[in-house]
């Protein structure tokens, strides 16, 4: 329970249900920085919903003391719209894979970023199915191998940087479960910008994708003298980049959906079934 | 001579105004203080297709297309050669001669009228022809030009030039009908006492009953004939503070739904049989994470795309059935447009209070035809309220109390102590998935024994007709008033005829209804579906025998075709058994 005047703590976030993942995998050290930026913010428990599709890292919000939604497969984006269009002032992050953002939920995801809803959406991206034991996702690489694939896997993979950059999500950032620091400060960032942020995060299943190795070696830091006001530059990186650059790509504003449709009317009263009626007289 | 009652049907080009020179007689006839009936049908293109619009308007109360046409007015000669056999004898034929050249038949009373050239050369305004036919049925069967002159003059308000114009149109068609004819038809409506009636669509009485339910968040995908649910929340929900959002498809517009009542507000989405389709998985969801949601499935012929602007009743084993696994799902089917006001209030009541999804069906008949009825009484309305968690109850909070209702309190983001996580996991007290099978040994009880609550909030079901009657009509939505209709002619033939129409299907009042069907000899079970899903819902609940009625034509049924089935069974009535159509 917290109450409202302490300063809260990491463990305050945390509830009793214990996490199912297995040992070594990204999405720890995913929870661990919602945990830290959460309480950076300083963010009541009561006022915070976490809201998930189905997959491994879909579990999330069961480990978590805050209201959540464990909702359908792909369906995280629509629930989270509706929650945060009746609560514009909690805050509301969406947290899943990447076959619950890019296969099956892919059909919601520009929406959401074109409306510019005020969530924090975070991929926890580990190029493969977990849950249902090692077959493709749309971010697998081409040519691997999955139960699934046996000849290789042949569609070029959905790249979700260039897919936020493009859809118009304003806020955009890549972290690496191998760097907790970065990616707590990135989610901190990610809830304080007004408007859709998209947080890619490479979270690496130790059962049957460990690509530990193979980001340590090639992650790499955004230049110094990046400019995340240039929408051209970062969508040039997200189609040419060779190794994956970490950190906040791309930052704008724009009208934030839950402002604009709760400030249509300047005035707004309560129903009067007769008065209504009267335009059917 | 007098008439009670008068059937007008308008038929030509689709998008030439058939269907709002039929809008404005209604309209004009209500205000006047007649009851209306309208039904329309128009093609699924923009413009061109055939479209026909009919209104029945009568001194009393009107509750079907009635049968056959009294009154035909052919915009074409495609109208008149699509409508001609159902013109009753002694009917009216009113035609352009310049493009309809009608057969000879003593049997009716025909009057042409140029109103093309009229509109033309006379008033130099031909968009004036759909108002000179106003005008004329107007002065023909004794409607007062007065209120008919009010509401053009209502459309047109802002636009004085195209004001005088409809102006002279009107009254140019009423003088040539009783100035420049000589009338030898025997409709001329009885005079009412002049009481203002409320004209409106079922879909029209939804989103005003959603909204006076409480609604205050609606997410939608545009599909015929539930769009205009979208249209009308989008334009009101915002004066009340209210939210309401065109999702990119029917998934996300549950899925908002469900979010938004997470998030603590009534909440409704509408659509039609595809959309319910994408839809189902989302019952599931609702009815086990107890989630109070209204969907509205405004019916239409299927299946996959099938007939767009055609109506059918045939989503009741979806409503019913849809989806995996076994969960509890209240629904409901209005039957008239006034008790389409007042069944989705219920609908949000029994969601509310339940905590589980509340399917509402109409119907492409029941959501696009307009029907007068008096100012509903707000005083009827009662309004339910989610049950929210004490304070003592947030000291523990258990989402999913184990109560004898079923239903448990529900917290809402922003209330400490009442954090949870809806989820769509089998779950126990707490909401933690973590013991599936004990859990759902004690949830699954706990979820369906709030229809047994919900079945006692729904009182008796009333019943209409004779009261020692061997013959039992049991129907189901959009199709109240024609089968009261056909039952009363019934009776007044001397037939022992009743009917019972439930409008909420689950939970089904099955007391109510076994003392129905036991109190009969036969009961016939009337359906604007192929296969008879309501008929197969009662027998498999109750096991007696029903004789099916059903219709797949697209349209609503008549009067005379339950009657005539009436009397089919009257007269062989040692034929039991389950016929099929």
């Amino acid at each position: 329970m917290v109450s409202s005047a302490a300063t809260l703590t990491v463990k305050d976030y945390k509830s009793d249900v214990k996490p199912t993942w297995c040992p070594g995998c990204g999405d720890f050290a995913v929870l661990s920085a919602t945990y830290k930026a959460l309480a950076d913010l300083q963010l009541r428990t009561e006022r915070v919903v976490i809201v998930s599709g189905i997959g491994c890292s879909s579990r999330i919000p069961y480990f978590l003391s805050t209201y959540g939604i464990h909702s359908l497969h792909g369906r995280a984006l629509p629930m989270a719209t509706g929650v945060k269009l009746s609560n514009p002032d909690m805050t509301v992050m969406v947290m899943g894979g990447d076959g619950d953002l890019f296969a099956i939920g892919a059909g919601h995801f520009p929406h959401a970023a074109s409306r510019n809803l005020d969530l924090t959406t975070v991929c926890m991206d580990n190029q493969i199915y977990g849950l249902t034991k090692a077959q493709a996702s749309p971010t697998t690489k081409i040519g691997q191998v999955t139960k699934s694939t046996p000849y290789g896997v042949v569609a070029k993979p959905i790249n979700p940087l260039l897919t936020a950059l493009a859809a118009g999500a304003t806020f955009v950032a890549r972290g690496y479960s191998a760097k907790p620091k970065l990616l707590a400060d990135l989610f901190a960032a990610g809830i304080r910008h007004k408007g859709f942020s998209f947080i890619h995060v490479i979270s690496p299943c130790t059962e049957f994708n460990n690509t530990y190795s193979f980001y340590d070696a090639q992650v790499t830091d955004l230049p110094a003298d990046w400019d995340k006001s240039d929408l051209q530059k970062a969508l040039g990186m997200a189609i040419t980049e060779e190794k994956p650059h970490l950190g906040i790509w791309y930052e704008t504003q724009r009208p934030v959906l839950d402002q604009v449709l709760h400030s249509l009317e300047k005035e707004t009263k309560p129903f009067d079934p007769n008065a209504y009626l009267k335009r059917f007289e | 001579m007098e008439t009670n009652e008068i059937i007008i049907r308008l038929a030509g080009e689709g998008g030439e105004g058939v269907i709002s020179t039929g809008d404005i007689f209604t309209q004009g006839a209500a205000r006047t203080g007649y009851h209306v009936f309208t039904f329309r049908t128009y093609p699924a293109e923009i413009k061109g297709g055939h479209a026909w619009y009919q209104v029945r308007v009568g001194a009393h109360h009107v509750r079907s297309m009635g049968d056959g046409v009294d009154v035909m007015v052919a915009f074409n000669a495609e109208g008149y050669y699509n409508h001609k056999h159902l013109i009753n004898k002694g009917g009216v034929l009113i035609y352009d001669p310049d493009t309809v050249t009608p057969e000879e038949n003593s049997s009716i009373v025909a009057y042409p009228i140029a109103f093309n050239a009229i509109a033309r050369k006379e008033l130099d305004f031909f968009r004036g022809k759909n108002v000179i036919v106003t005008g004329f049925l107007a002065g023909l069967f004794g409607l007062e030009p007065s209120s008919l002159e009010g509401l053009i003059r209502g459309r047109f308000a802002r636009r004085p030039e195209l004001l005088e114009l409809n102006l002279k149109s009107l009254y140019t068609g009423y003088e040539y009908a009783t100035k420049k004819i000589e009338k030898r038809d025997p409709f001329f409506l009885t005079p009412v006492e002049k009481i203002g009636r409320l004209v409106l669509s079922g879909n029209d009485a939804i989103a005003a009953g959603a909204l006076a339910a409480g609604c205050r968040f609606f997410a939608g995908y545009p599909i015929t004939p539930a769009s205009e649910i979208l249209e009308t929340m989008s334009k009101e929900l915002p004066k009340l503070g209210g939210v309401s959002l065109q999702a990119e498809d029917e998934m996300a517009a549950i899925g908002m739904v469900a979010g938004a009542s997470f998030g603590g507000l009534k909440s409704m989405t509408a659509t039609s049989g595809p959309g319910l389709s994408l839809m189902t998985e989302f019952m599931g969801w609702i009815s086990t994470s107890e989630t109070p949601c209204v969907i509205v499935d405004s019916q239409r012929a299927g299946p996959s795309t099938g007939m767009p602007t055609k109506l059918e009743q045939a989503d009741l084993n979806h409503a019913l059935y849809g989806g995996h696994g076994d969960f509890p799902r209240i629904v409901i089917a209005a039957g008239s447009v006034e008790d389409a006001y007042f069944r989705i209030i219920d609908a949000f009541n029994l969601s509310e209070k339940y905590q589980m999804p509340a399917i509402f069906l109409s119907d492409q008949s029941l959501s696009h035809r307009t029907e007068s009825m008096l100012k509903p009484d707000s005083s009827r309305i009662h309004v339910e309220e989610r049950l929210k968690p004490t304070a003592e109850e947030l000291k523990q909070y258990r989402r999913y109390l184990v109560t004898e209702s079923g239903a448990s309190p529900i917290s809402q983001p922003g209330m400490a102590g009442g954090a949870y996580v809806a989820p769509g996991l089998e779950h126990d007290e707490k909401g933690h998935v973590d013991t599936p099978l004990q859990s759902h040994m004690v949830m699954m009880p706990k979820r369906f024994r709030k229809l047994d609550g919900a079945v006692k909030d729904l009182g008796q079901l009333p019943r209409h007709g004779a009261a020692n009657a061997t013959i039992g009509v049991i129907g189901w939505g959009s199709t109240e008033g024609v089968i009261e209709e056909a039952v009363d002619r019934a009776n007044a033939r001397g037939y022992k005829v009743a009917a019972v129409h439930p409008k909420v299907i689950s939970p089904l009042q099955v007391d109510d209804l076994k003392k129905f069907m036991n109190s009969v000899e036969h009961v016939i079970v009337p359906e604007l579906n192929y296969s008879g899903q309501f008929a197969h819902y009662i027998r498999s609940i109750l096991g007696n025998d029903i004789v099916q009625l059903n219709k797949y034509a697209g349209l609503p049924f008549t009067p005379g075709e339950i009657f005539k089935k009436i009397e089919e069974v009257a007269s062989n009535g040692k034929q039991r058994g389950n016929s099929h159509r």
